[in-house]
């Protein structure tokens, strides 16, 4: 196979890449090794500290009290973030200059903030005491972020239907919101549903945030297991292998609507900061 | 107000700390993203499977999680303890940014098309001139601007450190509304702003490098 780096090799070639390729194997190896090493020595195998990961009640609360209500923040703010971004993506996109600048106030400020910065402020101001509680907040400031970014994402897909497509609908007399309604939005979201997929994993991933303003979750409940076992080792490895597992089946579905409903054309969103492939998303 | 405005050099202080994990982090995060970006791209089959399963590991794992296994879960086995707090800020915020580097690395030598890099190996270059003359150029310029939002991301993302006691911008917003309950949305806009020039600032920078080594395609 030859790519843009290097041709086919030879075999003179190859059998230097199959020695490059044990000294490298050899290399990980011990590096697993010593890693596995170090975990037997410190007691990480101990039983008593996987327990909980195999006991019935900890389960459930792992996957009740952690990964639904994880999954439920991730619904609702990305359900709530895409009406925002629909709504701030088309205002950007305004012939109206009183429309187009408010709107992209909006979506440069939340865009640039921190995430963490806007769940304290939420919490603190309208979360505590009667207000809204932390789940919300968590909600909230995901809403008001990823709607942000796919102000962006919906603004480039709308950019991304071919010119002659609004001129051939404006040429048969349909007026602006008919253009963008009928004719631009059913395209532009087609080819933009796989970011939105990809979108809800950054959500996902930013719902851990929430356990600074002590909203409930995965790493919510990673945090009262391991004070009570004292296993953190234990039960980073298991949690974080949720988050994982959920997240490659997101991206694998991203993945399945890009090939049956959008096909070869991609949109390019790795310039817009926030999206899943510019790795914003502090949870990110 | 009167609280932050009088002790304003707490607010500078804490982006000071701000910039210190952005800059340090962002450092080590393009040498080490690089590294895996070359093995990611490069023969050895060995590395490549060796990046790519990082990658996805590192890419679907909530930052608060890469600094929970380094703050607390390490220490368990024996590693960073009794490290410095913002070195091991550094640490947990270079590990998860270089998964997304090694990304913005591939994806910028992928889009130099395989015909450039033909067309030089017939016209006679070595190896090493159709990589430094025809290659590596036209990848570094398709890599700034994925690159640009990573780093932009980074910024925003070092405000997790607040979650682990380091006492930077977040943290320091925290502290003040905790203690100004009345001024919340004044204290909020402050620290705001302050991420906000930090961002644009950067992704001024960017465009301004993408249009100096823009050329005709």
């Amino acid at each position: 196979m030859s790519t843009v780096l290097y041709d086919n090799p030879g075999p003179r070639t190859q059998a230097r890449h199959r020695l490059y390729s044990v000294i490298a194997a050899g290399v990980l190896l011990v590096a697993a090794g010593a890693v596995v090493w170090r975990m037997y020595e410190t007691g990480q195998f101990d039983y008593a500290l996987w327990e909980p990961f195999v006991t019935p009640a900890y389960i459930k609360v792992i996957l009740v009290d952690g990964l639904w209500k994880t999954l439920q923040m991730a619904f609702f703010s990305i359900i709530l973030a895409v009406v925002f971004g629909l709504v701030f993506g088309v205002g950007k996109l305004s012939e109206h200059r009183w429309v187009r600048w408010p709107a992209w106030v909006v979506v440069e400020f939340f865009r640039a903030v921190p995430l963490l910065l806007l769940i304290v402020f939420i919490f603190m101001t309208y979360g505590v005491g009667g207000g809204i509680g932390s789940f919300w907040s968590v909600v909230i400031g995901l809403t008001l972020y990823n709607g942000s970014v796919l102000a962006e994402v919906f603004r480039a897909g709308i950019n991304a239907v071919p010119k002659g497509q609004s001129e051939a609908a404006y040429a048969i007399g349909m007026s602006k919101t008919q253009v963008m309604r009928l004719v631009l939005l059913p395209q532009a979201v087609k080819i933009m549903l796989p970011s939105i997929i990809s979108q809800m994993v950054v959500a996902l991933k930013d719902t851990s945030l929430g356990a600074y303003v002590l909203a409930p979750g995965l790493t919510f409940v990673a945090k009262a297991i391991y004070t009570e076992f004292g296993n953190q080792f234990q039960t980073v490895i298991v949690i974080a292998g949720i988050y994982i597992v959920v997240n490659l089946l997101l991206t694998w579905v991203a993945t399945w609507v890009q090939k049956r409903y959008v096909g070869e054309k991609r949109l390019d969103v790795t310039h817009i900061y926030g999206t899943y492939e510019s790795g914003a998303s502090m949870g990110a | 107000m009167d609280d932050v405005r009088s002790n304003f050099d707490l607010v500078l202080k804490a982006f000071w700390v701000t910039i210190e994990l952005l800059v340090l982090s962002g450092v080590a995060s393009l040498v080490l993203g690089t590294l895996l970006g070359a093995m990611r791209v490069g023969p050895i089959g060995v590395l490549a499977r060796f990046a790519t399963v990082y990658v996805s590991i590192v890419r679907n794992t909530p930052l608060l999680m890469v600094f929970v296994f380094i703050f607390i879960a390490a220490p368990e086995l024996g590693w960073f303890v009794g490290t410095p707090f913002l070195l091991k800020g550094v640490v947990a915020l270079t590990v998860y940014t270089s998964a997304f580097v090694c990304e913005a690395v591939r994806s910028g030598v992928n889009s130099v098309s395989v015909g450039q890099a033909e067309a030089s190996r017939a016209i006679g270059l070595t190896f090493r001139q159709s990589m430094q003359l025809v290659v590596l150029p036209q990848a570094f310029r398709a890599v700034v601007p994925p690159l640009a939002s990573v780093l932009i991301a980074l910024a925003k993302n070092t405000s997790v450190a607040a979650v682990f006691g380091i006492m930077e911008a977040t943290a320091r917003m925290r502290y003040f509304t905790n203690n100004n309950a009345e001024d919340r949305t004044l204290i909020f806009l402050t620290f705001a702003i302050g991420y906000i020039i930090i961002v644009e600032v950067m992704s001024a920078g960017a465009h301004a490098l993408e249009r100096r080594w823009r050329v005709a395609r």
